[in-house]
C-alpha cells in the first residue's frame, strides 16, 4: 500500500483570484512589506536611541595643562578642583593628580587641611592624601588621573579620560605620577 | 411649578444638543445605566455595579483613588509651575526662589512637593491594602502588573522632579542615584560584561555612549541633565502613567470590579 504521489499541479483558477494575483505572489508582497516593516522600525528606533547622543558637549575637556611642576608647593593644590574636579598632589617625590570623585556614589570631596584628610559630605568617606580611603562606607581608594610633563612646554598635563586605580596595582605606572628630579 | 420644571427638563434632555453628547437619556433602568456607563468615554473605565465592600473605606482604604486624585493634583499644581519654572542651569533655581518669594500663591510648588510626597505613600498603601486582601490573585494578576510598572514610574516622577530645583540636595542626589546606571549589564560603564565589549584594546562603552550618559546628556549632572530630567518630569513619564492608569481603572472593571471579602 502506497501513498498516491502527489505532483505540483501549475496554479488552476481556483488559485488565481479575478484580478491575476497568485497566492505565491500575494504571499511574496506580503513577506516583502513585512521585512520593509521591520526594517523601517528597526531604523527609527536606532535613529531615537542615536539621537541621545550627542556629537558635541559643552563640558570642560578631559584633558588639560596645568602649569608648571615649579608651582607646586609640597602638598594638596586645589587650584583646579573646581573647574576639573582634579586634586595635584606633590609629596616628597613626585606628583600625581587625584581625581575628586568619590568612589563611594560619586560626590565630590573636601580636602581638610588641618585634618589632613579628603572628607566627602555625602556619606562620610575619608581619604588620606594618597588616595587610600580609611573611613566610611568607600570601597576603595580615590582614582588617579594620567599625567605627564608636556615635553614642548615643560607644563603639566593631565587628562582625567585615563584613569589608575590602586587596587589594579596601576600606581606604579610611570604615566600615573610624574618624578620629581 | 413641579410642572413648569418638568417641562423645562423635559425640553434640555430631548434637544438635540444634549442628546449629541448623552444618548441614552435618563438613565432610569438597569439597561439604560449600562448604555450611559459604556458609552461615556470616561465612566466607561469603571465598573458599571460596584459592590458593597467595593465603596467601604474599611475595606478599600480608597488608596487607589487617592492616588489617582493627588494625581490629578500634581498635574494641575505642575502645569501651574511649568509658567514660571525655567529648566536652565542659569535660571532654574532662581525661578524656584520667586516661585517662594514673588509669585502670588507660590504655596503652589509647596502643594506640588507634599502631594509628590503623598503620592508615593499612597501608591505604596495602596499596593499593601491589594496585597493583604489578595487582590492580585486571579483573574487579576495582570493588573497587579501593570500596578507595579505604575509604582516604578511614580518612583521615577519623584527622581526625576528632585533635580528641578537645582540645589545642592538636587545635584548630588542625582548624581548619586544616576550612578546606579553606570552599573547596567553591557551598556553601563561598569555593568557586569561590559568590559568584554571591545575591538582590540579599544572599549566600545565609554564615558560619552554608556547607559548614564544617556540618561544625562552629559557625563555629569548638568545643563543636558536638568533639561532631560525636565522633559521626562513633565512630558514623557505622565504620559506613559496615565495611558497605564486608564488600562488599570478599565481592567478593574473586566477583572469583575473591587475585588470583596472572601
Amino acid at each position: 500500500m502506497s501513498t498516491p504521489e502527489r505532483q505540483i499541479e501549475p496554479p488552476t483558477d481556483a488559485d488565481v483570484a479575478p484580478d491575476g494575483v497568485t497566492r505565491r505572489s500575494a504571499l511574496k508582497w506580503m513577506a516583502l512589506a513585512w521585512v520593509g516593516f521591520a526594517a523601517a522600525t528597526a531604523a527609527g528606533l536606532t535613529a531615537t536611541v542615536r539621537f541621545l547622543f550627542p556629537n558635541v558637549l559643552f563640558e570642560p575637556p578631559t584633558r588639560f595643562k596645568a602649569g608648571d611642576p615649579s608651582t607646586y608647593a609640597p602638598g594638596v593644590d586645589e587650584r583646579w578642583k573646581e573647574r576639573f574636579g582634579v586634586w595635584i598632589v606633590r609629596n616628597t617625590d613626585s606628583i600625581y593628580a587625584l581625581v575628586a570623585v568619590c568612589v563611594h556614589l560619586g560626590c565630590t570631596p573636601n580636602w581638610l587641611p588641618a585634618q589632613n584628610k579628603f572628607k566627602c559630605p555625602c556619606h562620610g568617606s575619608g581619604y588620606y592624601v594618597s588616595g587610600i580611603n580609611f573611613e566610611g562606607p568607600a570601597p576603595r581608594p580615590l582614582e588617579r588621573a594620567e599625567i605627564a610633563v608636556s615635553p614642548d612646554d615643560g607644563q603639566i598635563i593631565v587628562d582625567k579620560a585615563t584613569r589608575y586605580l590602586y587596587e589594579r596595582g596601576q600606581w606604579s605606572d610611570p604615566k600615573a605620577f610624574v618624578k620629581l628630579t | 411649578m413641579e410642572s413648569r420644571w418638568r417641562q423645562i427638563q423635559h425640553s434640555i434632555v430631548t434637544s438635540q444638543f444634549w442628546k449629541s453628547i448623552f444618548r441614552v437619556g435618563i438613565p432610569d433602568t438597569n439597561r439604560k445605566r449600562v448604555l450611559a456607563m459604556l458609552g461615556n468615554v470616561v465612566l466607561h473605565l469603571h465598573p458599571v455595579k460596584t459592590r458593597k465592600s467595593g465603596v467601604k473605606m474599611r475595606y478599600t482604604w480608597c488608596a487607589g483613588g487617592i492616588t489617582f486624585f493627588l494625581f490629578l493634583v500634581l498635574t494641575f499644581t505642575g502645569l501651574l509651575l511649568m509658567f514660571y519654572y525655567r529648566p536652565t542651569v542659569e535660571y532654574a533655581f532662581v525661578d524656584i526662589l520667586d516661585l517662594r518669594e514673588q509669585v502670588p500663591f507660590g504655596i503652589m510648588r509647596e502643594v506640588h512637593r507634599w502631594g509628590a510626597h503623598a503620592m508615593v505613600i499612597s501608591v505604596w498603601i495602596h499596593m499593601f491594602r491589594v496585597f493583604m486582601t489578595g487582590s492580585y490573585k486571579p483573574p487579576r494578576e495582570f493588573n497587579w502588573v501593570i500596578g507595579v510598572i505604575l509604582l516604578v514610574l511614580t518612583l521615577l516622577l519623584s527622581f526625576t522632579g528632585y533635580l528641578l530645583p537645582w540645589d545642592q540636595l538636587a545635584i548630588w542626589a542625582i548624581t548619586v542615584g544616576s550612578n546606579m546606571a553606570s552599573a547596567t549589564p553591557l551598556i553601563g560603564l561598569q555593568g557586569p560584561g561590559t568590559g568584554l565589549l571591545k575591538i582590540g584594546d579599544v572599549p566600545l562603552v565609554t564615558s560619552t555612549n554608556d547607559a548614564r550618559f544617556g540618561l544625562l546628556g552629559g557625563r555629569f549632572v548638568g545643563a543636558g541633565a536638568l533639561l532631560r530630567f525636565y522633559v521626562l518630569h513633565c512630558v514623557g513619564i505622565p504620559l506613559v502613567a496615565a495611558f497605564l492608569m486608564a488600562v488599570h481603572f478599565w481592567r478593574v472593571r473586566k477583572d469583575g470590579g473591587i475585588s470583596g471579602p472572601v
